[in-house]
């Protein structure tokens, strides 16, 4: 039912206001006194030395990559997740759990496969 | 009389905005209430008083520390991009607090002679998706707010926590899913109501004892989620001072304060409607949705301490440690159980038996992963011990 997602809006409005409000109000109220060193980035009290824009572990890319690759395939999940139930019930959950089953073996080779190449340890 | 004039329904829009503005005030007093917990707890373990100067027993310090966080001034670093530098907050906060709007907290609402429906914001068909994309978006805001500040210590701690959320996100869907394929439904409520003893063909077991690998992986993963101790790489101190929230001041690092707790809160719900059968009172079917209510709050509270204790007990993870932890052995046990309890949902079994079969097929697995990986005995906090002797 859409109607259901309306009080979702509801809240919505309710959230923005509260946060955009939160920093509106503060940056009215509050008071400023700039001064150079309090626009400085934080790096324990010397002043900057180089780019803040760093060079990062390739890692934190493959972590992500290899997010993607596993949450596409828990989300094909969730519809027989949600069903299964009603399939035990027509009785055809045997068939379909094969189905999953299979679904899961690849699943579960494509993670043994990862996990050999070691693109799951991280201190290498 | 009063009562005989005024309608017994009120208008659509009026109960979606009382309880909108209810409930999301309960969250962000609930919030501040936990903050002053956390305060508090951390006080009792390390046997200090903690906060006890405003008002009684110190209750009305998260008031004061909300009207000074107001009043501070406004710091935006130099190199800042200013407009996402503003927004990163607002975009961490809001989907926590967002969250909140599926979350079932007990069954109908009858005050005097109106019946205000259902005690959650709404209830949607496909709250667990609702629920799932919305702790995603969280990463945003902390990525954003990393990037955006123009400092080494917050990009570092904003890498580190959207590595550690992504990684953590499959184990709580997957353990979220073996609930699902339990109830049959995606509907929180659908969920909940699927453990109370008087649902149709229920059991009347609640899912922590059909499900307790997916129970265990649950809490351990919404600890990761949340970036809350042992987990809490985004913002160790030792390393990367405030990590993603190091530029940040008054107002702004409010609202990333306040959606961290309220992330607590909404985990702490979650598991409750997940494992602990929602706002189900044992051995009382019919009970008064104040009831229901305290039930769940007081489910909930439990969680909400378990959340304290642990970050004043435990040690902190290494990063390879928690995202070996993640990978190698979250995610493989919460495939297993996926499986085991599809099989039992789907052949027809009795659901008491998957907390053995899911016992079962550990067992090998464990095994098998313990000869192949003779040095991953450090993720259970060998690690010292082994650096030491390697040095």
């Amino acid at each position: 039912m859409l109607i259901d997602y309306a009080p979702v809006l509801v809240l919505l409005a309710v959230v923005a206001a509260f946060a955009s409000g939160g920093v509106i109000v503060s940056e009215l109220l509050g008071r400023t006194r700039p001064a150079i060193a309090k626009g400085s980035a934080y790096e324990c009290g010397t002043s900057g030395i180089g780019n803040a824009r760093l060079r990062l572990s390739i890692h934190f890319y493959l972590v992500a990559v290899l997010f993607i690759i596993f949450d596409v395939e828990t989300l094909l999940l969730v519809p027989w997740a949600a069903s299964a139930k009603s399939f035990a019930e027509a009785g055809v959950g045997g068939i379909v759990f094969a189905q999953v089953a299979a679904f899961l073996f690849v699943l579960g080779l494509g993670l043994v496969y990862e996990w050999r190449k070691g693109g799951m340890t991280w201190d290498r | 009389m009063m009562d005989d004039i005024l309608p017994a329904e009120l208008p659509l829009f009026a109960v979606w905005v009382i309880k909108a503005v209810v409930i999301f005030g309960s969250l962000i007093s609930a919030a501040g209430i936990t903050t002053l917990a956390e305060r508090k707890v951390s006080a009792w373990i390390q046997y200090r008083i903690g906060p006890n100067r405003v008002g009684p027993f110190g209750l009305l310090q998260p008031l004061a520390d909300g009207v000074k966080f107001i009043f501070k001034e406004e710091l935006v670093p130099d190199g800042a991009n200013r407009l996402m530098f503003r927004l990163a907050p607002m975009i961490t906060a809001a989907p926590a607090m967002m969250c909140i709007a599926v979350i079932p907290f007990a069954g109908e609402v009858v005050i005097g002679n109106y019946n205000l429906g259902n005690l959650s914001i709404t209830d949607l068909s496909v709250s667990v998706l609702y629920v799932g994309a919305l702790t995603g978006l969280g990463i945003y805001g902390i990525i954003l707010g990393g990037w955006s500040s123009n400092s080494k210590f917050s990009l570092m701690g904003a890498m580190r926590a959207s590595a550690q959320m992504v990684s953590y996100e499959l184990t709580l869907l997957l353990a979220i899913l073996s609930v699902v394929l339990l109830a049959g439904s995606l509907d929180l409520r659908a969920i909940a109501e699927s453990q109370a003893s008087s649902a149709e063909g229920g059991i009347g077991v609640w899912n922590m004892f059909l499900q307790p690998v997916a129970f265990v992986l649950f809490i351990i993963a919404m600890f990761a989620e949340t970036n809350r101790h042992p987990f809490d790489f985004a913002e160790c101190e030792p390393e990367l001072v405030g990590g993603f929230h190091t530029e940040y001041s008054s107002m702004k690092f409010a609202l990333f304060f306040l959606g961290e707790y309220c992330a607590i809160i909404v985990m702490c719900c979650l598991v409750t409607t997940f494992f602990l059968g929602g706002y189900d009172v044992p051995f009382w079917d019919s009970a008064p949705w104040f009831i229901q209510l305290a039930s769940f709050v007081a489910k909930a509270a439990c969680f909400i301490f378990l959340f304290l204790w642990v970050r004043w007990t435990l040690p902190r993870f290494r990063y390879d440690q928690l995202m070996g932890l993640g990978w190698k052995v979250m995610l493989p046990l919460a495939l297993v159980n996926v499986t085991v309890t599809g099989a039992v949902v789907s052949f027809g079994w009795s659901p008491l038996i998957t907390p053995v079969l899911a016992v079962a097929a550990l067992i090998p697995g464990v095994i098998l992963f313990a000869r192949s990986n003779p040095g991953e005995a450090s993720l259970t906090g060998h690690a010292l011990s082994e650096e030491g002797s390697a040095s």
